[in-house]
């Protein structure tokens, strides 16, 4: 009996490194390929570990690419276009669920009609309005259409529901008034749901693709994503150094991923068994 | 404001208005954001399908449903309804299993899970232009990875991949496991804790092995899990665009255009708003009836549980 348990957890391990390792490989090709030369980057037969180190791979792409611009763009987006979702969803939240006035169930309805329909179903029209704004191919433009969303109302909203509004009661017989009520204590409770929120947004914004594509057309005000692109095309055939281009765009992912990756894990599993 | 000074309401009166008054001012910040950039747009979007505009100063013009018509009438759109369902289909099945099946790995008690699952979900999180760019490099039909493997195991005439026609949505659907599957998996990991230790060891009370504990528990158990990640990932794959536009741009040919890729070239590249719109319209058809399924499922698995 135990050496059976023995030899199944050894199978088990064994097929779990050999798993994760195939899922890694592209991640090290990516890796080994940016540090070759270009024309080595397809040699036959495939070498996994190269002899010579090109490591002023880097260098060149970083003379070619304004990539610290780009770094800086898709930094100020993410995070302004984080704090906007994560207030208004807070207070909006804490709208829905501790107040009372007019018209909230018919508000909050709409909301709920609304959070099934994909952005791609509304870009256009979406797309229509901010241009007509003035906003096209500015930064407050690509903000303003991602800030606001229903599923963060919504994730936020689930969350106070479970707030008991004794505690709240309680508060304002000792005198907090609503804002004070929501600031000293629904807004630290709220953590969880909030770390949440912020990873997806962090990662939606960070890895979007589409709304920089239809939105940013100057140079200097790409993204990322959209600046790696965009060297992809004109370098083509450069395969090391795109493949260089490519790593240096998953380095800060990377980091925030693995330092936080508790919230990650955490965040898939609370938006994920809804209902 | 509440000092009673205007004498015309009484003090409960005055509170309900300045209750109300709260109420707003808390949820304004998002609802002013939210009718403007979504809700005012996802409404435009139904007018605009049935009105024929291109963006200029000209002004739309009412056509009915001609745009409806007119994007029935493209052999290329057909051809992307068609491409999406079958990449969705190339992609929920396979995404699914293995989804499912590393959770069931994964939920071992074991050193080290933690940096397994890492490594599975570590995909998902990485941008899609990165990742297009080294799988189209690992795909190369000539000297790519993959061929280079495939003829080592004596596959003499592997499929070129991306540059082909009938290969180049297998080879993106392969890409979309590999990135999804992570995600999924820990949606099933949190669903796996959920299931009563109980159940298991009276299974084993019984006798019941390994196989038999997966396939009459765990599976059954998991079933509103399984319907759920499915209703999702099929969602997803009917949004998908950013990994067919970095890998193949909708080719060779229109092999692989997708009805976002559709929606995206009518409205951003012809400034076609009409069919680009009637576009969206149908994409939203296509994901309300899936999330009419997904209610109706989730109503008959709450009834049952």
């Amino acid at each position: 009996m135990n050496a059976k348990k023995k030899a199944i957890k050894i199978i088990l391990y064994v097929l779990l490194i050999s798993l994760s390792l195939a899922m890694l490989v592209p991640f090290y090709w990516m890796v080994i390929s940016s540090l070759k030369m270009n024309k080595d980057v397809f040699s036959i037969p495939m070498k996994w570990w190269p002899e010579t180190m090109h490591p002023e791979n880097y260098r060149v792409i970083w003379n070619k690419l304004p990539l610290v611009t780009f770094f800086k763009n898709t930094a100020k987006l993410t995070v302004i276009t984080t704090a906007v979702q994560l207030c208004t969803s807070c207070f909006a939240a804490y709208g829905f669920t501790k107040c009372k006035f007019v018209g909230r169930d018919l508000i909050f309805l709409m909301y709920v009609t609304t959070i099934a329909v994909p952005w791609q179903v509304y870009m256009v029209p979406q797309f229509i309005l901010v241009s007509g704004m003035g906003l096209n191919d500015t930064h407050i433009g690509l903000i303003l259409m991602q800030a606001f969303s229903a599923f963060g109302v919504f994730l936020m909203r689930q969350f106070y529901i479970s707030i008991p509004d004794e505690l709240c009661e309680a508060a304002r017989i000792d005198g907090l008034n609503e804002f004070g009520i929501f600031r000293k204590i629904v807004f630290p409770l709220g953590k969880p749901a909030m770390a949440t929120l912020v990873i997806f947004t962090f990662t939606n914004v960070w890895n979007d693709f589409m709304g920089p594509l239809i939105y940013l057309k100057t140079k200097e005000l790409k993204t990322v994503q959209l600046g790696i692109r965009m060297f992809i095309s004109q370098y083509g055939a450069d395969y090391a150094w795109i493949m260089a281009a490519s790593v240096c765009s998953l380095i800060p992912i990377v980091i925030v991923f693995l330092s936080c990756q508790r919230f990650f894990v955490e965040g898939v599993a609370a938006s994920g068994i809804k209902g | 404001m509440s000092n009673g000074k205007t004498g015309f309401l009484t003090s409960g009166q005055k509170r309900k208005i300045r209750n109300n008054m709260i109420g707003y001012a808390f949820i304004l910040p998002n609802l002013i954001g939210y009718a403007i950039f979504v809700f005012i747009p996802v409404v435009f979007s139904f007018v605009l399908s049935v009105m024929s505009w291109d963006g200029s100063k000209r002004p739309m013009q009412f056509v009915g449903l001609a745009n409806f018509a007119d994007i029935f009438g493209d052999k290329i759109f057909r051809g992307t309804l068609l491409h999406t369902i079958t990449y969705a289909v190339m992609t929920v099945v396979p995404t699914l299993i293995l989804a499912l099946l590393l959770a069931v790995l994964l939920n071992n008690k074991l050193k080290g899970v933690a940096i397994f699952r890492t490594a599975f979900y570590f995909p998902y999180i990485a941008s899609i232009v990165a990742v297009g760019a080294v799988w189209n490099m690992l795909f190369q039909p000539d000297f790519g990875p993959i061929n280079e493997f495939l003829k080592f195991i004596g596959i003499a005439d592997p499929p070129r991949w991306v540059v082909d026609k009938d290969w180049a949505m297998v080879a993106i659907s392969i890409v979309s496991v590999w990135k999804y599957m992570g995600y999924y998996m820990i949606v099933y990991l949190a669903a796996l804790q959920g299931i009563s230790g109980s159940l298991y060891e009276a299974a084993s009370l019984d006798g019941a092995n390994g196989w038999q504990k997966l396939w009459h528990i765990t599976i059954p158990m998991l079933t509103p899990t399984t319907f759920f990640v499915m209703i999702m990932l099929t969602i997803q794959c009917f949004k998908v665009f950013d990994l067919v536009y970095v890998m193949t741009g909708g080719g060779p040919g229109n092999a692989t255009k997708t009805l976002v890729n559709y929606i995206y070239e009518k409205a951003f590249t012809s400034w076609e708003f009409g069919p680009a719109s009637a576009g969206a319209i149908v994409l939203f058809a296509i994901v309300l009836v899936i999330t009419l399924i997904q209610f109706s499922g989730e109503k008959k698995w709450f009834k049952d549980l």
